[in-house]
């Protein structure tokens, strides 16, 4: 049985290796923190998980004791007329229990205060004075971004790609148009829910410049798993331009084919959900795509944004996220075409 | 009547009385006799194979979504029908197996562990054991009619409400909650007045077998937790059929209401599957150590303490949806506090191994596993409940292996070790050892293979109920080797089911007492006798069996032409007065049925829960009929 104590032993070995090695996850790593948000959480997991390794390697190494030859009883002293120990033992072992009570309730009371205090420090990363606020509206499945402003001139509106600058502090506001989902960029910060009639707030930052990809967190129905989104940290200046060129309309088409594909946005069902500011494009059901060629993926990020990806998501919607609400749209092959080079022409 | 004025009945006396007991305990025949049982042996034993059977169904399920998560892209099973599956599993193995399973555990156990002849209400348990299996067979209706559940065990509102869930999906859900609700509600009263007023002389409080303690706690736990799940299917299935909208966010409801109530049931229930499991361990670890248990009063309120601060921590199921930092430090406080009262168990078990004198068979292998796995699960409970890292961890698969290594390490290691521990009682014949030990080791090496890589997903951002990821995610390999360690699972219950039935004809004739173990179940014969025992015991110790046989008394002067019992009181078990329980009947089932038209018929028409109370009433004046000679005619 020592055999198991060992392979425990391994276990726990493995454990940390295998989560050292998760630093490295390219995506989305709760210990590969880009912010102090996230870096308060992964020192708080890494203080935690020593004390608790700790402990479970403790335990683990007397319970296997208790399976050594002596306790099996093959050198004791049988038991059989009263079925107790002596006096002694007893005492040794009420000393023993009691001191790992006492330990084990001063040790949770430490993490307790470290839990709490990490909590607090969290809770004043913020930035009331001159607040940068982006509402972020969960909806089956995709995400709707809006840069809050009080000058309405300043108001962006975007979908399931949000630009931040680094080394500020970011109001996510956020609430739901159906269900609940879940906002959750794990190299940022953990998770808020997204709750219909209801807001929730939570402060992100972003320390040093990057791409960090966040997904839905909470079930949220057919296609809870592809329902991403990215975070784009840059440098103030280079934010400053990507929102100013967002602010803009979209560009006219300037050929006779991207023409042909913005007659054919117009004349199908296409503008029933979707907007594009400077056309009459405006509906509000579905990402706005005003800027839809500047951002990293299509279908709330479940392929990359290429046109070839494009011309498969608009044949056949629900053959690549089944049960989304985009309808497919019959289309003449000839359409196709002029409406994917229309579509990708909106820097 | 007392133990002092006992006296040793001579042995036409004992033949006399023995054959008047077998006459009036014995069961009735034919069908409608079968249908008719009342005695806690049978209806427990219904109980252990009707969730034996669902833990099999839920496992199916479980290596299903393995196989669709094996590899990113996967197209086994597509999202719809995984979302059938991950639902489906989670409300059968929540209500169809774990708690069921436990209270079959009870019911079969705790009378004979009292000492006594039955549970206290036969009827109301044969009752219980018909709506469970109405429950069961209504959800698995629907699974068949492409109407599984689909929003999750916990069924959040909006997504379960009316307008992002048409169709009958999560009426199935809800309503399946409502049948089991009322079997568990059933079965816990009938084991708090066993417990209470139905143990043998002598056994006073603080001689009552911690498995019995232990289902007391879980009793209480169900009668104060169950009417809250209860409220909530019920605030899912009224907005649904009725337009109540009492949780729809459209209207005006509250969401987060929902979740509230559901939790305040949700997390109390992990208790209640694991309270019974601990209970088990007890009873494995005296039996193998030989010794009597050490810190018994410790341990005892221990338990008592994991029943009231197990009500205490539903919050933390819902720090995500960014409640005050205040509200959630008093959540992460009780959280932790949780974890005192189980390590003080953990610290006295292994006292307990470690000044015992093991015999380390199968039961005891998987009470080591228990500790193994349990130690590992509570202490990534802890944390869980600090609420920046629940933040991070909330809802990936983390929490997944967290709560499997709980549920899976701290409820069903010791169900297996109980029933290699108790299998000899319920049958006559020991399971095969070295297969036995086979078992563990497959099942202990699939389970970490299967969970531990669960861990690190989470870690890795991988968030709980998707149903497939892109290979960029670097998630392909921790849940190829997921899938890999579940069907060694599989093996290992493969293993198990072979035993059982191997054993059933070919195992060793156990006896009454093969491991020398102390409680008085063990006193009855194996398999028990419909009556338990020819004599009531008297008690004079916490270890009834390890008192020398010269010190031992029975209770005479009851009478044996009749299903008649002592009740006891309440403290001291002091012999208070003789009850009669009722014959066999047919009415329970009726009742049953009656009950089950208005439930399930409300689903679709509400004009059902007329009918089926109306029905429901017929069935009861039937059940409760007064009828004068309770006695046999000799």
């Amino acid at each position: 049985m020592s055999g198991k104590h060992q392979s425990l032993n391994i276990a726990a070995l493995c454990f940390a290796a295998l989560t050292l090695t998760s630093c490295a996850g390219r995506q989305q790593s709760v210990v590969n923190p880009a912010g102090p948000q996230s870096g308060q959480i992964a020192t708080l997991w890494w203080f935690f998980l020593a004390l608790l390794s700790a402990i479970f390697i403790i335990v683990m190494v007397l319970t296997a004791l208790t399976l050594t030859r002596r306790h099996r009883g093959i050198e004791q002293e049988p038991l059989e007329a009263t079925h107790l120990p002596p006096p002694q033992t007893e005492a040794g072992l009420t000393r023993v229990v009691t001191a790992a009570t006492i330990l084990s309730i001063v040790i949770l009371f430490v993490l307790l205060v470290t839990s709490i205090i990490t909590g607090k420090n969290l809770s004043e990363l913020q930035d009331r004075k001159n607040p940068m606020v982006i509402e972020v509206t969960g909806q089956q499945w995709w995400w709707q971004i809006r840069y809050q402003n009080s000058d309405p001139q300043q108001v962006l509106v975007t979908a399931n790609e949000i630009h931040i600058p680094v080394g500020r502090p970011v109001m996510i506001r956020g609430t739901s148009h159906d269900v609940i989902h879940s906002f959750w960029v794990p190299n940022l910060h953990g998770k808020r829910d997204l709750i219909p009639s209801r807001v929730t707030t939570e402060w992100i930052q972003a320390d040093r410049p990057g791409v960090y990809r966040g997904q839905c967190a909470e079930f949220c129905g057919l296609q809870h798993a592809h329902m991403s989104l990215w975070v784009v940290a840059e440098p103030p200046d280079k934010f400053k331009t990507w929102f100013d060129g967002q602010l803009k309309p979209s560009a006219a088409p300037g050929t006779a084919v991207l023409q042909r594909g913005q007659q054919v946005f117009m004349n199908h069902a296409c503008i029933f959900c979707h907007a594009i500011r400077g056309t009459s494009a405006s509906g509000q059901n579905a990402p706005d795509l005003t800027h839809f060629a500047s951002r990293r993926g299509i279908a709330a990020n479940t392929l990359p944004n290429t046109m070839g990806n494009l011309g498969g998501w608009i044949t056949n919607p629900q053959n690549i996220k089944p049960g989304n609400h985009m309808a497919t749209i019959a289309m003449n092959p000839p359409d196709l075409q002029p409406l994917l080079q229309y579509l990708e022409s909106l820097k | 009547m007392s133990p002092a004025e006992s006296h040793v009945p001579t042995a036409e006396e004992q033949e006399q009385h023995l054959r008047t007991l077998e006459n009036s305990w014995r069961h009735p025949g034919g069908i409608t006799g079968w249908l008719s049982f009342t005695t806690h042996q049978a209806i427990g034993m219904r109980y252990i194979v009707t969730a034996f059977v669902f833990l099999v169904v839920g496992g199916i399920l479980a290596l299903m979504m393995r196989f669709q998560l094996a590899q990113p892209n996967n197209t086994f099973l597509g999202p719809d029908r995984y979302n059938q599956f991950f639902t489906t599993h989670g409300t059968t193995m929540m209500f169809l197996f774990a708690v069921p399973m436990m209270e079959g555990m009870g019911i079969y156990l705790v009378p004979l562990m009292v000492g006594t002849r039955n549970v206290a209400f036969p009827r109301l348990n044969a009752f219980g054991y018909w709506m469970y299996l109405a429950g069961a067979i209504f959800l698995y209706v629907g699974v068949f009619q492409n109407a599984a559940p689909d929003v999750g065990w916990f069924a959040y509102t909006p997504l379960s409400g009316p307008e992002f869930s048409p169709g009958k999906r999560p009426d199935f859900w809800a309503q399946m909650i409502t049948f089991t609700e009322v079997s568990a509600m059933c079965v816990a009263a009938e084991l708090i007045a066993t417990i209470f007023k139905m143990r043998a002389p002598g056994m006073s409080l603080n001689r009552i077998p911690l498995f019995c303690w232990s289902m007391l706690v879980q009793s209480f736990m169900v009668i104060f937790a169950m009417p809250s799940v209860m409220i909530a299917s019920s605030f899912v299935l009224s907005d649904r059929t009725v337009a109540t909208n009492f949780v729809n966010p459209a209207e005006g409801g509250d969401p987060l209401l929902f979740q509230h109530v559901f939790w305040f049931f949700g997390h109390p229930e992990v208790y209640i599957i694991f309270i019974p499991a601990l209970g088990m361990v007890s009873s494995i670890v005296v039996a193998n150590s030989r010794r009597h248990i050490f810190g018994y009063t410790a341990m005892v309120l221990s338990l008592i303490a994991t029943g009231f601060i197990g009500f205490g921590l539903w919050v933390h199921h819902m720090f995500a949806t960014g409640l005050p930092q205040i509200a959630a430090g008093y959540f992460t406080a009780a959280s932790m506090m949780i974890a005192i009262t189980s390590g003080v168990q953990i610290f006295c078990w292994i006292a307990t191994l470690w000044s015992g004198r093991l015999r380390l068979n199968t039961a005891l292998h998987f009470v080591f596993g228990f500790i193994a796995i349990f130690v590992l699960g509570g202490l990534s409970g802890v944390l869980l409940g600090s609420v920046p890292l629940d933040l991070q961890v909330h809802d990936t698969f983390f929490v997944v292996a967290h709560f499997h290594y709980v549920l899976i390490g701290g409820a069903l290691f010791p169900l297996f070790g109980g029933f290699y521990h108790w299998y000899p009682k319920m049958t006559g014949r020991l399971m095969n050892e070295a297969v036995g030990k086979l078992n563990f080791w497959v099942l202990f090496i699939g389970f970490n293979l299967t969970f531990f890589p669960m861990h690190i997903l989470g870690l890795k951002g991988m968030p709980r109920r998707i149903y497939t990821y892109s290979p960029e995610m670097g998630w392909g390999p921790a849940n190829l080797l997921a899938t890999v360690g579940a069907c060694i699972i599989a093996l290992g219950g493969i293993i198990f089911i072979a035993n059982v039935v191997w054993s059933r004809r070919a195992g060793k004739v156990a006896g009454n007492n093969p491991w020398d173990a102390p409680s008085l179940e063990w006193a009855a014969a194996s398999p028990p006798k419909n009556y338990n025992f020819e004599y009531l015991p008297v008690v004079t110790s916490r270890y009834a069996l390890w008192t020398p046989p010269d010190e031992r008394v029975i209770v005479t002067g009851l009478r044996s032409n009749r299903r008649e019992v002592l009740a006891t009181t309440l403290m001291d078990a002091q012999p208070d007065h003789r009850y009669v329980l009722p014959p066999p009947s047919i009415w329970p089932l009726l009742t049953a049925i009656a009950v089950t038209i208005g439930f399930a018929g409300s689903v679709f028409n509400e004009w059902y829960i007329t009918w089926g109370s109306i029905l429901s009433g017929i069935a009861l004046i039937g059940w409760f009929w007064p009828r004068r000679p309770l006695e046999l005619k000799p």
